[in-house]
């Protein structure tokens, strides 16, 4: 897949947060969005999954329907606190139409033995890997990332390094808004500046 | 099939969330509670009680719905989880109509099926229970359909029970009167009474335009 980002503008609540924005991600491209608190990174991130109308400017992708080709990664988890880990990763799969095997994906993120565990009962930073396991529940080509290393511990980091980079491998595109630098990026897009 | 996937997937979490929670415990007990204490309040006048019985049922049933309506859609959004049912292979609306059936099966059966025993309590006739119960299920299918789109308007909206009450209060007016007319007629006319297949209409209008309105009002709060 492949993302264009042209002359876009953006607005919350009547403010502009950036305007004549444009940028390309080809296939296997990590893009990192860096700017100040409030200078737009999510709401760039929200724009191109489709959540947020940008003010002026277009995003254009190489795919009809990209909506379905999409991981979004929020500041918000997206977890139900009773449902345990492993319930989590199944109904991923089934609502993403994925086929990655739940044990196997639990294992990768490092998370086996808290698997019967309800979710309310995982800390921040395990919560952060349950939601990891999503993007390997099923494939999807773009993944737009807010703040992924958010709560995660040093091996947690190397392992969303790790995810990314095995992403990118198989030709995804990764666009994440990053405070400090995760993995190397091919293009870094400050906004605010 | 990837988009039956999706949907089931949905209606299975919501089904499971329904009761994982002990949400669904709390509009049962509202259901219990009122229909005790009402003939309590009444008196041992059993003409009175079998007057007021079948209304009293519509209008329990129909709080009752309103109160799981505030959080279907709110818990989503404020954990985050909204924003994945946006990008799956499927319809909003579908989504949108699975999770209503999820809650129709795991409260609307169980109040249909609580409303045997409060029926009888309120002196309806042992033959009637059934059909009564019957209605109410209808009845709570037009209820929820209609609901979606309310609770879906007041999703972002801090206690917004009140919002959805006010929204639904119109919808919910046709299938309360038809349904509880037909309540009242069930033990002379059973199922065959003149205002069963009026609700049965509301109920099918519900179901079918609640969860399109729903999807698109959950549409605009995504940004």
């Amino acid at each position: 897949m492949r993302v264009d980002v042209e002359s876009l503008a953006i607005e919350r609540g009547g403010l502009r947060l950036f305007e004549n924005l444009s940028f390309s991600a080809a296939p296997g491209v990590h893009v990192a969005l860096t700017g100040a608190n409030g200078t737009g990174k999510t709401s760039l991130l929200r724009a191109l999954a489709g959540f947020l109308a940008p003010s002026a400017g277009l995003i254009r992708f190489s795919v009809e329907e990209p909506a379905a080709q999409t991981h979004f990664l929020g500041h918000r988890d997206g977890l139900k606190g009773a449902l345990e880990a492993r319930e989590h990763v199944a109904f991923w799969r089934d609502l993403l139409g994925g086929i990655g095997r739940p044990r196997d994906v639990l294992a990768r993120v490092g998370l086996s033995h808290v698997a019967d565990l309800p979710a309310r009962a995982l800390s921040a930073g395990q919560s952060r890997r349950l939601s990891l396991a999503r993007l390997l529940m099923a494939h999807r080509p773009l993944w737009l990332l807010d703040e992924p290393a958010a709560g995660l511990d040093t091996a947690g980091k190397a392992l969303l390094t790790d995810l990314i980079a095995a992403h990118r491998m198989m030709g995804g595109v990764v666009i994440a808004a990053v405070h400090e630098p995760l993995g190397a990026p091919d293009l870094d897009v400050r906004l605010g500046a | 099939m990837t988009m039956w996937r999706t949907v089931s997937a949905v209606f299975r979490r919501d089904l499971r969330l329904a009761w994982a929670g002990g949400g669904a415990a709390a509009p049962l007990g509202f259901f219990a509670c009122a229909t005790t204490l009402v003939p309590l309040a009444v008196g041992p006048d059993l003409k009175t009680l079998a007057l007021i019985g079948p209304p009293l049922l519509w209008v329990t049933v129909a709080l009752a719905a309103l109160m799981i309506l505030e959080r279907l859609f709110q818990a989503d959004l404020e954990d985050g989880s909204l924003d994945q049912l946006h990008l799956v292979d499927a319809p909003l609306e579908f989504i949108v109509a699975a999770k209503g059936a999820a809650l129709w099966t795991a409260i609307g059966l169980p109040l249909a099926l609580a409303s045997l025993p409060a029926a009888l309590a309120l002196q309806t006739p042992p033959h009637a229970t059934i059909p009564v119960a019957i209605g109410l299920l209808i009845g709570l299918a037009a209820f929820i359909g209609f609901g979606l789109f309310g609770a879906a308007l007041a999703a972002g909206v801090r206690r917004g029970g009140v919002l959805i009450a006010i929204l639904v209060l119109p919808f919910f007016a046709p299938p309360i009167i038809f349904g509880a007319a037909a309540a009242s007629k069930a033990a002379s006319e059973g199922l065959g009474a003149p205002g069963f297949l009026l609700l049965c209409g509301c109920a099918l209008a519900g179901v079918a335009l609640g969860p399109i309105g729903a999807a698109a009002a959950l549409r605009q709060q995504t940004g």
